[in-house]
């Protein structure tokens, strides 16, 4: 393994931690449309605080994709063609709740108007219980041939793992939503939001405990790497802790931040259970591994250096953009 | 199960054409309709004329529409090439993901963050920094469709790879070959032109509709004006860069240009051109046809001499060069009624473009009421709104079909490329559902494009909430705040 190759391994992570880290409280603030926001007035407002920056952040999932594709070709073709049937729900659930919120805005009719707030909600929550459940299914170890083609069955990657890992990720993407609204907004919806995490954190724990009983019987993490993933497993717990202990003592901050570093540290946990593969085979002889998954060295030392001096500038305005948008939002004054 | 005589590559291919084609709709779309609301809200910020503060405002909304069905659908686009062509992401890995990266990195997150800044601050910022979002959009869009356009480049004429002895993968030796490849910079400014005349005759004919109602006649016939403008010069524009890829083409990929012009046997010094034609695909043979003399020679090279390979002699070099490697079993004719009908909707409805644009300017002058009279006109020019679609279509017909069979030009071809582990069931599932959407979304689309434009520049804006209405002081409540 080249120490390029590694430090592709190690980006296609921080990418895929960005889009967790953005995408997961667009996730969860979708899913709040129709059950948390209680009027139309809410929900423009809910919709509201990620209406500037959705599109951005799915952004991520694209450059993400895009990079391994760039990196690790041979892992993005047996990924994407293996995990066929579960990256074509994600992309339905995409495509509606990427549309829900401009239709939405447009609709006449009330039922329009609810149509398109379902397809938001389910499309959110959808997405998020599906990449979780991804995300899951690759690390228990796939069928995957000589030539690396995947062939999954249904139980490949629907099973009492994948679900609990699916669910854990959206009850994440939840809380950190809520987290979000609780930065993003005032009056009623900030403390409403509060309200509901209070529930959900003790929900939240008992998720963890369980994937991480479930990852130990699953996987080989625990066998191969016992520290680290021991480690990562209770940064894990700590940071959701901590984001719990914001909730109970109102501090916003330190629950977002809590919130997001609980699902960055499952992609770093992913990351560093499948070190140094990149697709675990139930054969271990077909695992992929890093070092011949990869791109030639000159691609690779091309897109560090386009990567390396791009990045930098997107970061900058991607962060201002929020800056920009820093203002809460008030609650729609309550008239009934 | 039954066997509806489907496969797998046909189904893939099937879901390739039927996703690009539909993400195709928006892409130019969006393109276009950034330059044009660019070109507005710049003169709105020169003459202080709120005019075109509301068209730009006013048309930005389809602008919002389309961009939002060109974003979800662009994500099916970039993970289609690890689901359905696995193979071809293997082969191609290490040249086409470089170009898709930088796609999202450079012009992707520049669009995605400037469109909603521009969206959500009419209010907030001063004129000529809100102006400048837009214009960053259209730069970071027309910069998306550059890098894709190298990635389908180097599938059209492969350029800087080797292929590795060991992998048989191609292999990027030059990335320098492959940003400088001709065929991206014959392709690049036609696409691009090709949006803009997408965005103008759009803008145009959705006009020409509220002014054969006589409503906002003043407002309707400035957005023409601006339109017609800048359609006439890119429609112009997209008819030069059409034919400096043509005579390209010519060159480089004989058997497409075969097609186009309906050429089985080479022409002769005459340079026949076939206007219209009957042909027999299976004997490979022109059964009637219309000639005018002369004109192939013009197009081709203009001047009065010179022959044209026809696709017979085309289909002869190609077994020449790759039967050694590919067996001689490949049929190298590509789908020529479809090439050549296209070719003909295309150039044909690109002059009429330049034409309209320039009845329409003429009728248009300030000081005359010509064009509210002039009834047939805004008939014409209404019903031509969807010409644009089809011939952005037809286009990409012409370089994709005319590809056949390769995926990659010489390297690669479409049946080696497919997913193999992939199985009919999840294809036909995945065709069936995405086929709804896009019929579901290109409805809703047309109806709230229909919408908009009938109720008017004047109507409230219910995207952006208008901000002033839910915005607090930070500074009374700030986020470090706990109440």
């Amino acid at each position: 393994m080249t120490s390029l190759q590694l430090l592709w391994f190690i980006l296609i992570g921080v990418l895929f931690s960005g889009f967790f880290f953005l995408e997961g409280f667009d996730f969860g603030v979708g899913m709040l449309i129709k059950s948390f926001a209680r009027n139309d007035a809410e929900r423009d407002v809910v919709i509201r605080t990620i209406g500037p920056h959705w599109d951005g952040n799915e952004v991520w999932l694209i450059t993400a994709g895009g990079a391994m594709f760039a990196s690790f070709p041979m892992w993005y073709a047996t990924l994407f063609s293996g995990f066929y049937l579960v990256l074509f729900l994600i992309l339905a659930c995409l495509i509606f709740r990427g549309v829900s919120f401009e239709f939405r805005a447009n609709m006449q009719t009330e039922r329009w108007k609810t149509f398109w707030e379902w397809a938001g909600t389910i499309g959110s929550g959808c997405a998020a219980f599906l990449f979780g459940m991804l995300f899951t299914a690759m690390i228990k170890g796939m069928p995957i041939d000589k030539n690396g083609d995947m062939t999954a069955h249904f139980t490949d990657y629907v099973n009492l793992f994948s679900i609990v890992g699916g669910v854990a990720v959206t009850v994440l993407c939840l809380v950190h939503g809520l987290n979000f609204i609780r930065l993003k907004t005032s009056g009623e919806l900030r403390d409403r939001a509060r309200a509901w995490n209070k529930i959900l954190y003790p929900v939240l724990f008992a998720g963890e405990v369980v994937f991480a009983i479930l990852l130990f019987f699953s996987t080989d993490f625990f066998a191969k790497k016992p520290m680290s993933t021991t480690l990562i497993v209770l940064f894990l717990v700590v940071v959701t802790a901590l984001a719990y202990w914001g909730v109970l003592g109102n501090h916003e901050w330190l629950s977002f931040v809590g919130s997001g570093l609980s699902l960055i540290s499952v992609v770093v946990l992913i990351f560093n259970g499948l070190f140094p593969r990149v697709m675990v085979a139930n054969n271990p002889a077909y695992s992929l591994l890093i070092k011949n998954s990869s791109n030639s060295p000159y691609t690779l030392h091309l897109m560090t250096i386009l990567t390396f001096s791009i990045l930098p500038i997107v970061l900058i305005y991607f962060i201002w953009s929020y800056w920009v948008f820093y203002k809460r939002l008030a609650s729609p004054k309550q008239n009934a | 199960m039954i066997n509806l005589g489907l496969d797998i590559l046909g189904l893939a291919r099937f879901q390739f054409g039927m996703t690009t084609v539909f993400h195709f709709f928006f892409v130019p779309f969006s393109i276009g309709l950034a330059f044009v609301v660019a070109v507005m809200e710049t003169m709105y910020a020169v003459k202080g004329d709120k005019d075109y503060k509301k068209m730009a405002q006013f048309w930005g909304k389809m602008f919002l529409y389309s961009f939002a069905v060109g974003v979800v659908t662009g994500i099916i686009q970039e993970f289609q090439f690890g689901m359905n062509w696995s193979e071809y992401s293997r082969f191609m890995g290490d040249i086409f993901g470089a170009p898709l990266a930088i796609e999202a990195l450079a012009a992707f997150f520049m669009e995605s963050t400037f469109i909603g800044m521009w969206m959500f601050t009419w209010d907030r910022f001063n004129k000529w920094v809100h102006v400048l979002f837009i214009w960053l959009v259209m730069f970071g869009s027309s910069l998306s469709a550059l890098w894709i356009l190298a990635a389908n480049s180097f599938m059209q004429n492969p350029l800087g790879y080797i292929i590795n002895k060991q992998t048989g993968h191609v292999q990027m030796t030059d990335f320098g070959a492959i940003v400088g490849n001709p065929q991206l910079w014959n392709e690049f400014p036609h696409v691009i032109f090709g949006a803009f005349v997408t965005a103008a005759f759009v803008i145009a004919g959705c006009s020409a509709w509220r002014l054969l109602k006589k409503e906002h006649v003043t407002f309707y016939r400035k957005s023409m004006q601006v339109a017609l403008v800048i359609g006439l010069i890119f429609s112009l524009g997209s008819i030069a860069s059409g034919d400096t890829q043509m005579r390209y083409l010519l060159n480089n990929q004989p058997m497409k240009v075969g097609a186009m012009e309906g050429l089985y046997k080479n022409s002769t010094e005459k340079g026949e051109w076939t206007a219209i034609a009957g042909f027999d695909t299976k004997a490979h043979k022109t059964t009637w046809s219309v000639d005018i003399p002369y004109v192939l020679n013009l197009l081709s090279y203009h001047k009065l001499t010179g022959t044209v390979t026809g696709m017979n002699q085309a289909n002869k070099e190609l077994h020449a060069k790759y039967d050694k490697k590919y067996g001689n079993d490949i049929n190298y004719y590509v789908p020529t009624k479809t090439l050549f009908w296209s070719f003909r909707i295309m150039s044909g409805a690109s002059a009429l473009f330049a034409l309209l644009a320039i009845v329409g300017l003429i009728f248009n002058r300030k000081k005359s009421q010509a064009i509210v009279k002039q009834k047939w006109f805004l008939y014409i020019m209404g019903l031509c709104l969807w010409l644009p679609f089809i011939v952005n279509t037809c286009g990409w017909f012409i370089t994709e079909f005319g590809r056949y069979p390769w995926v990659v030009y010489g390297l690669l071809t479409i049946a080696d490329a497919v997913s193999p582990n992939v199985s009919v069931a999840s294809l036909l599932t995945s065709n069936i559902v995405y086929f709804l959407m896009f019929a579901g979304m290109g409805v809703v689309m047309v109806v709230l494009c229909h919408r908009t434009l009938k109720a008017g520049p004047d109507a409230e804006n219910t995207d952006g909430y208008s901000a002033s209405d839910v915005d607090i002081d930070p500074y009374s409540k700030g986020a470090f705040n706990h109440d």
